[in-house]
């Protein structure tokens, strides 16, 4: 894991998820901003799973399990598409929280994923 | 039972409750699965008992959706029960869960860690808010029926 990239990742999915928990509760609907912070976020968790299979090429290998490393990683991936589904599928200010939601456990995820990179042992 | 309109879809702060009890299932059923997979011998009572709490999340979850209101009760009242009573046993006596040898905060953050140690700090304690959120909705649902 590239370390700056990491800090990154993590600030971005933060900023989306206040964001979008703030805009969401004052009433806005999903709209450009809101959604497009959440592909941000995949964009930017995408380019985490490269940074990841080239990693271990480049002599940095986990110092935890590299599979659950790998669980954690295509879960994450998972949960942007998803919000972003249920927020197109329901328009309310609700669902803009849930893009909040969604980011916000993306940057849990992410902390994790360091954390199982640097430092738990396999 | 339950006099809800079934037909209504649900109400907003409901579908927050339901996305963040997908969040956290997803969450327990991954980790713990994996943990059981790659490393069960080394904790077995915990990750087994992290197990069960994954399944009784996504019970939950599903139960929040779709208002079966008695399985919703009785999955988050387990959960509450669940947080309280291993948080406190890691805390008081991980022996009972075969974590005597683990640090206290690898419990619920290291390799050994699961969904209610500490009670649910690996999961930023929302293992351990969100069935009393969950309960509150749950009781002021009952109430606004019968009234």
């Amino acid at each position: 894991m590239i370390d700056v990239f990491t800090i990154v990742l993590i600030a971005v999915a933060t900023l989306a998820g206040v964001l979008c928990v703030v805009l969401g509760l004052v009433g806005r609907k999903p709209a450009d901003l809101t959604i497009l912070s959440l592909v941000a976020v995949e964009v930017l968790l995408l380019a985490q799973v490269v940074i990841s299979i080239v990693a271990p090429f480049t002599g940095d290998h986990p110092t935890g399990n590299l599979g659950e490393y790998w669980v954690y990683l295509v879960t994450a991936c998972l949960i942007p598409p998803a919000a972003i589904a249920w927020a197109l599928a329901d328009r309310s200010r609700w669902s803009t929280v849930v893009l909040g939601v969604g980011a916000l456990a993306i940057a849990v995820m992410v902390y994790r994923l360091n954390q199982i990179w640097n430092v738990q042992l396999a | 039972m339950s006099t809800r309109r079934p037909s209504a879809p649900l109400r907003g702060p409901a579908r927050i409750l339901v996305a963040v009890y997908a969040v956290l299932a997803i969450a327990a059923t991954g980790r713990s699965g994996f943990q059981i997979v790659d490393r069960f011998a080394e904790a077995p009572v915990a990750f087994s008992l992290s197990a069960v709490a994954a399944v009784v999340y996504i019970l939950a979850t599903l139960a929040l959706a779709f208002r079966w209101d008695a399985v919703a009760w009785v999955t988050i009242g387990f959960e509450l029960l669940g947080v309280l009573v291993i948080g406190a046993l890691s805390i008081a006596a991980p022996d009972v869960l075969g974590l005597g040898d683990v640090d206290v905060l690898d419990r619920a953050f290291g390799r050994e860690g699961t969904v209610w140690a500490l009670f649910g700090a690996g999961y930023l304690c929302v293992p351990l808010a969100l069935p009393i959120i969950g309960l509150v909705y749950l009781a002021r649902g009952r109430r606004s029926r019968v009234a």
